[in-house]
């Protein structure tokens, strides 16, 4: 039992952390995805959108590597002190944040894309400044997208293994979380941990996605009202 | 603002027939003579200069040069795709393409390396769908640009009722009418303390009846207000009746600029060519009998109407169309034309239609123009030719107030 709760406690903080991190770099970078002309943006778009097609070992492969001692990212952190981040909370949480960029990104971005830019015109000619527009015209417009963003964001980090178990291995209270630990417990035929384990996830995936139906059929109500 | 109590019955009674036709109720308007000193002086005049070059698909090319005066209305009236609209963005900053100078009242807005971002530029700006913003209520509208300034309870008080906003402010947005979202656009606007209030088409997306109601209020506002107006429109009616100062453009080109009346009887104005091609006159009510019939004093001469809202002492500004006027070699006393002037022809040119348009100067002035519009064939008849002195006829009935 303190196994699952030691790992459930890591799954939540990843989760959080990840989703916090994302949605603070997303959220400039989803914006200047939605209304860059740049012919940067396909290439951009497309290392954004890698993780959801490369297997996660491949990702966790090359995470791997490059935090090594003498991978360039490891070499990094030798010199600043912190040492290797291969097997640490610390090196999750930095390929968890790039396994869940397009999960924060995508749903950010279709929402910049579909906002009327003569709105925020309006808004600078009512003398709000450029971060002063972000904050009371864009925010509150492209709510939905904010919440979708966040609940996927948070939901896929919960769900991730593969990343995971390449590069945080399987410490327990460090790096094990509810997904590695469902896979240890199987290896060890531990059969009644194992049920526990993934009827959980199973039950949270399934409520966070209904709640998100509900709030997108809302939404929709709502906005029909409006017209 | 100056909060002036203005109340004028006659205006609300409009209908747009009347607002196309002949007379054009212009109101007191102290501010006519001032506004062109004050053009002199050029200190505090609004200059600009303002070029953009688009090339491909959306080729489009703006250059114009002008100085304004710094209160009063100017129309900026043209054919759609002419780059009035794009002025108005420049001037609002919301158009970086646009290379130039920029100066309202003695603050350079843009010049070569200076460009005040948007949100800095102390104007107002309504556009033509009024884009209200769709998460926040009325009240929340209004409060959005008059906060962002520090505006005080009292002018808020004071735009709410000026605009009869007060019935509106718990609305959503998404529960007003095109006529009820154009006065809030209105509203938010001049609680923002503007230097200049820019109106981009604000009555192009009204019905007929919205659009003569929100005329009503910007008639009464540039009454009460000192801010100039900057108005782009492609109706004659709107720009008959509100300018003060009149810019004609075409293809990103001035063609000409002037006070209003001046542009409007110009005989080679892009608008003595048109169908409704007249002239308009500043005139003042000297006398009213009890059948409605005014006498009116005019630089061209007593002329009477019909008003029937007008008392002695108002002043009008009241449209002659060259359709309604007719022109005879004696000066005839048996015909029921009440309003005859001596004229003299100077010059002949063709008119729409087949017609032909004839410049006449009339009354002893020479300056004060007429035109009439009459068949190629009584131009032969007539034997009508430049120097020719003739007496020109208007019915009583066509220059209705």
């Amino acid at each position: 039992m303190t196994a699952i709760l030691a790992a459930l406690w890591v799954t939540l903080k990843l989760a959080t952390l990840t989703t916090v991190i994302l949605l603070l770099l997303g959220t400039p970078l989803a914006w200047w995805l939605a209304r860059t002309r740049s012919r940067f943006k396909a290439p951009l778009s497309a290392i954004v959108a890698l993780p959801m097609v490369l297997p996660p070992t491949v990702l966790g492969f090359y995470l791997l590597v490059m935090l090594g001692p003498n991978g360039p990212l490891g070499q990094l952190t030798h010199a600043i002190g912190w040492g290797s981040l291969a097997f640490t909370f610390w090196g999750l949480l930095l390929a968890s944040v790039l396994y869940s960029l397009p999960f924060v990104v995508q749903p950010l971005q279709a929402g910049f894309a579909s906002l009327d830019t003569s709105i925020l015109d309006v808004a600078a000619t009512l003398r709000a400044s450029p971060f002063d527009r972000f904050k009371t015209v864009v925010i509150p417009l492209c709510r939905p997208a904010f919440i979708t963003a966040t609940v996927m964001g948070f939901a896929h980090t919960v769900g991730e293994f593969g990343v995971i178990l390449m590069v945080g291995g399987n410490i327990e209270g460090e790096t094990r979380v509810l997904s590695v630990l469902l896979y240890d417990r199987v290896e060890a035929m531990a059969y009644e941990q194992a049920h526990w384990l993934a009827g959980g996830l199973l039950i949270f995936s399934f409520v966070v996605l209904c709640l998100m139906q509900w709030y997108g059929q809302r939404l929709s109500h709502l906005q029909g009202e409006a017209r | 603002m100056s909060g002036q109590e203005h109340s004028s019955p006659g205006q609300a009674d409009h209908t747009p027939e009347q607002q196309l036709g002949d007379l054009e109720r212009a109101d007191q308007k102290p501010k006519q003579q001032p506004l062109f000193d004050e053009q002199a002086d050029g200190k505090n005049s609004i200059e600009l200069s303002l070029k953009l070059l688009r090339a491909g698909e959306a080729a489009f090319d703006l250059s114009v040069e002008l100085t304004l005066p710094s209160s009063g209305t100017t129309v900026i009236f043209g054919p759609s795709g002419g780059g009035k609209t794009t002025i108005l963005r420049a001037i609002a900053g919301l158009e970086p393409d646009v290379k130039g100078y920029i100066r309202i009242k003695q603050q350079t807005w843009q010049a070569p390396g200076v460009f005040v971002p948007a949100h800095q530029r102390r104007v107002g700006f309504v556009f033509q769908h009024s884009a209200l913003l769709p998460h926040l209520s009325v009240e929340q509208n209004l409060r959005y640009g008059w906060q962002r300034v520090g505006g005080t309870a009292a002018e808020f008080v004071q735009c709410v009722e000026q605009l009869d906003l007060a019935p509106l402010l718990q609305r959503a947005i998404g529960h007003l009418s095109g006529g009820e979202r154009q006065r809030v656009a209105l509203g938010r606007a001049l609680l923002t303390r503007p230097d200049i209030l820019l109106l981009d088409e604000p009555l192009a997306a009204l019905d007929a009846a919205r659009r003569s109601e929100i005329l009503g209020y910007l008639e009464r506002l540039k009454q009460t207000t000192t801010i100039p107006f900057l108005y782009v429109t492609h109706a004659v009616d709107e720009m008959s009746r509100l300018s003060d100062y009149l810019i004609l453009m075409k293809g990103g080109r001035v063609r000409q600029a002037g006070p209003a009346l001046d542009v409007m009887n110009h005989p080679d104005a892009p608008l003595a060519l048109r169908d409704d091609a007249g002239v308009v006159v500043q005139a003042s009510v000297q006398q009213r009998d009890a059948h409605g019939l005014l006498t009116l004093h005019s630089p061209m001469g007593t002329l009477y109407a019909h008003g029937p809202v007008h008392t002695p002492g108002d002043r009008l500004r009241v449209r002659i169309h060259a359709r309604d006027v007719s022109l005879a070699l004696s000066h005839h006393t048996d015909s029921s034309m009440l309003n005859i002037l001596p004229v003299t022809v100077l010059a002949l040119r063709d008119g729409a239609g087949g017609q032909a348009l004839i410049e006449l100067s009339a009354g002893d002035q020479p300056e004060q123009r007429l035109l009439a519009k009459i068949s190629h064939a009584s131009v032969a008849r007539l034997n009508i030719e430049p120097g020719l002195a003739l007496w020109a006829q208007i019915k009583a009935v066509a220059l209705l107030v």
